[in-house]
């Protein structure tokens, strides 16, 4: 086996390792959760004999352990159980969550990261004159803003003054893809104001501190022009934290974009997480729980991966 | 004049004239914005409703847990989209009255303990099947059954048996209940077929509209039920979008998302209304926010001493800066105008000169602890400070603590002897009087103990003749404004507004939201 598939292959169990450890503690977590299951349900009109019926068809009386272990085989199967509140199918209550989620973030990073990039490599190439100024004033002030406000001010000018797209981001599955596109528009544009920054400064850190070394003297020296110095000899060997930092902000457009989806009133798993979590239930809770860990791991095992691919020392090892 | 401000209506029905235009000239014929804005709305409705076209309503309050089980039901959005698909056997009629809805009629036996409903003849459910006075017998066994969860579980205690005989259903009380009307009109009583006991959430009634699809918590479509036994339902379709975020919803009012929005927050509420193509609509409520005493413990079991905090409290200037004018002053009762068989009382006023006497004839010396938190109702913190400054000029020492949220309802109120709190109000005295007011009741949050009070609230329930119930309803109020423990300083209005593409809205109907949930089929959008 090359010794770089070796090191993919450790790479991902180690992942998969991570995650089953993250699945312990997830449901450790919800079970020590103050409240009962069974209470919380029925509410003040609960009797103690139903209170036991719903405990014993909760299954909340068996051992701790052997609870994890059915939960986590289904987890695996793709079972994930029933919501509490409503009954309904967990999977397939998410599933549709899931992609709108996906389908934001995706639109927000296509957006997003290319800007950020471009905007790093223009400030490095500017570097100390207004136009490095001028992007890190406007990018820093937008991540300092709470969220929600940039979200309301977008609100007022672009939806109510100007109308140009709507203020409430609900898509279906009837809507065309324009009509999906115009009405997250609005969304995707605070979204991506808030990662810009972050992304953009770690950009310019990075090829900035490559910019240092000898060989970009010695390119220079060849007489290539500035642009061709980044782009050629210090944009690849930036590029490992470039990606670490790309794929800490899409984990975060995925799992952190609750305050937003509010806001909007955009039908992602956000909102569907906060509403169970203030009903207690549980079953969902977890499966969020599970889901966004096992984005936020992935995103950092593709990080990782890149940066293993990108890397003539790590790809060939002594 | 008159036949004047008639043709600038009309004009402005017709579009020739925007609304505010409209006002301007009545205001220069001296009508008042009030008067003016009735006169509109009169001509509104005469010149018709129109059929056809989406309407869209942004609400607040739904949840992704919520279901359509109508047992379920706890939010305005939930209510909204049960009055789509389903009915009651009867409802509140816009004078405060009954009236029929799938019963057509009702009668009572001499005693007020059997009650007999007569059903519609010939109304189906959007399945197709017929309306049976066993479905309506189902029902109320499905909402009153030992393990049921529904919301109307209360109301439905006091029923003893419920059996249908032939078109009829006949109700048998344990005790006389002149309010059987009221409380059947309920919410979550909708006839369901079967009583909706195989399948609760199917969404399956004889309401004017047809559920199309269900996201719960986010969108509902209904499209008009074609076989509709009513006139109502003037759109062909009705959205409701769930739209908890303040700010976001009157965003979506005002660039066209939606055309109606529910609770418009007071604060900004004058400000929206300014909007040329939004109306703010204000309806006066039975919810209340409260000061409550314990009535048996010191020093507040001195009536002398609760006379004079009620004498000591401004109620005008909260309801101009804690509602900002969105409401309408309380009079130490919890029963407004918006309650039917109500008698309006002689309005306890500020005046520091009696506070100041009453409080030297309690011989009370010292300060009083007053408890207050963030959600005992909005502003409840410094509706504390405005009482603490008028209490002020009367010589009384307030002394307001703040406490957390995080347990308020279970550590301070109806456990702390004064603090801050709201009601919601509840469809009839007796119900209010009985939730909160005698003296055996779980919620009897003032530890009010009045025998010659709890003896006419049972005399009460069984008198079917109005005019008698009425000034015995009268009596127990001024009881409670005159011994009580709750200073009551004000009843918060609902705040609801629509965009220029609808029309149709009566905020005429006291205590209900959104024309007591009925805004989407009976309003219409505009050809």
């Amino acid at each position: 086996m090359s010794p770089i598939v070796k090191l993919l292959a450790q790479r991902i169990a180690l992942s998969l390792l991570l995650l089953l450890l993250i699945s312990a503690v997830i449901f450790a977590g919800t079970i020590v959760l103050p409240g009962d299951v069974a209470q919380s349900i029925l509410g003040q009109s609960a009797t103690p004999e139903a209170l036991a019926n719903l405990r014993a068809e909760l299954g909340v009386n068996d051992p701790p352990v052997e609870r994890y272990f059915s939960w986590l085989f289904g987890a695996i199967q793709g079972d994930l159980g029933t919501a509490l509140t409503s009954g309904q199918d967990i999977a397939e209550a998410l599933s549709n969550r899931f992609w709108n989620t996906l389908f934001l973030a995706f639109w927000a990073a296509v957006v997003a990261v290319p800007l950020a990039i471009f905007l790093g490599l223009l400030a490095v190439r500017y570097k100390d004159r207004w136009p490095d100024k001028l992007i890190s004033a406007v990018t820093l002030a937008s991540i300092s803003i709470p969220e929600f406000l940039i979200g309301y001010v977008l609100m007022y000018f672009i939806a109510v003054k100007l109308r140009w797209f709507p203020s409430v981001a609900m898509i279906n599955d009837s809507m065309s893809l324009l009509d999906k596109l115009s009405a997250i528009a609005l969304p995707v544009a605070v979204l991506t104001l808030v990662v810009l920054a972050h992304m953009m400064r770690m950009t310019r850190a990075a090829i900035l501190n490559v910019m240092q070394s000898a060989y970009i003297e010695t390119a220079e020296l060849k007489g290539l022009n500035a642009f061709q110095v980044i782009f050629r000899h210090a944009f690849p060997n930036a590029i490992a934290p470039i990606v670490n930092v790309v794929m800490l902000n899409l984990a975060y457009l995925v799992v952190g974009v609750v305050v937003i989806e509010v806001v909007f009133v955009y039908p992602g798993m956000g909102q569907y997480l906060v509403d169970h979590v203030s009903k207690r239930d549980v079953p969902v809770v977890q499966a969020c729980g599970l889901i966004f860990a096992a984005v936020y791991i992935g995103l950092n095992m593709i990080a990782d991966i890149v940066a293993i691919l990108s890397n003539p020392r790590l790809r060939h090892p002594k | 004049m008159n036949r004047h401000i008639q043709y600038l209506a009309s004009q402005a029905v017709a579009g020739k004239l925007s609304r505010r235009e409209f006002l301007g000239k009545a205001a220069a014929l001296g009508f008042t914005a009030v008067s003016a804005n009735l006169v509109l709305a009169n001509s509104a409705r005469a010149a018709g409703p129109q059929t056809g076209g989406t309407l869209r309503m942004g609400l607040q309050g739904g949840s992704t847990t919520d279901s359509l089980d109508p047992a379920l039901v706890t939010n305005t959005a939930g209510l909204m989209i049960t009055r789509l698909w389903g009915e009651t056997l009867v409802e509140l009629a816009e004078d405060g009255g009954i009236e029929g809805k799938l019963a057509e009629s009702y009668e009572a036996s001499a005693d007020a303990k059997t009650w007999t409903f007569k059903l519609r003849p010939g109304v189906t459910y959007s399945n197709g099947q017929n309306v049976t006075a066993d479905d309506v017998v189902k029902t109320m066994e499905r909402h009153s059954g030992e393990d049921t969860k529904s919301g109307a579980l209360g109301i439905m205690r006091g029923i003893k048996d419920v059996r249908a005989d032939g078109d009829t259903v006949v109700f048998e009380l344990d005790s006389p209940n002149a309010d059987l009307p009221y409380l059947l009109a309920d919410y979550h009583l909708i006839i369901q077929p079967g009583g909706g006991v195989d399948d609760p959430a199917a969404a399956i009634g004889t309401g004017p509209y047809i559920i199309k699809s269900a996201d719960m918590g986010v969108r509902v479509v209904a499209e008009k039920n074609p076989n509709y036994w009513g006139d109502l339902g003037y759109a062909e379709t009705v959205e409701i979008i769930v739209i908890n975020d303040d700010t976001a919803r009157v965003a979506a009012l005002q660039s066209g998302q939606v055309d109606v929005i529910d609770r418009v927050p007071p604060r900004t509420a004058k400000l929206v209304d300014r909007a040329p193509n939004i109306t703010v609509h204000s309806t006066s409520a039975a919810g209340h926010y409260v000061f409550i005493m314990h009535c048996n413990t010191a020093p507040f079991d001195n009536n002398d001493l609760r006379m004079a905090l009620k004498y000591g409290i401004n109620r005008q200037e909260m309801v101009d800066k804690i509602l900002n004018g969105y409401g309408t002053v309380g009079n130490d009762t919890p029963i407004n105008a918006s309650y039917p068989m109500y008698t309006e009382l002689e309005q306890r006023t500020f005046d520091p000169d009696k506070a100041m006497h009453h409080l030297k004839k309690s011989g009370h010396d010292g300060s009083i602890l007053l408890r207050t938190s963030d959600n005992s109702f909005p502003g409840a913190p410094d509706a504390a400070a405005l009482f603490q400054q008028s209490l002020s000029s009367a010589g009384i020492k307030l002394d307001v603590k703040r406490e957390p949220n995080d347990g308020y309802w279970s550590e301070v109120w109806n456990n702390k002897p004064f603090c801050t709190s709201y009601w919601g109000g509840r469809p009839t005295q007796d119900q209010m009087f009985t939730t909160a007011y005698l003296s055996t009741a779980d919620w009897n949050d003032t530890r009010f103990n009045n025998e010659q009070f709890d003896q006419m609230l049972i005399a009460a329930r069984g008198e079917l003749d109005v005019a008698k119930r009425t000034q015995m309803y009268a009596d127990m109020s001024t009881i409670l404004r005159d011994e009580g423990g709750l200073i009551c300083p004000m009843f918060n209005d609902f705040v609801e507004a629509t965009g220029d593409r609808v029309d149709g809205f009566v905020a005429g109907m006291p205590g209900q939201v959104l024309m007591n949930g009925y805004a989407a089929s009976k309003m219409w959008v505009k050809a």
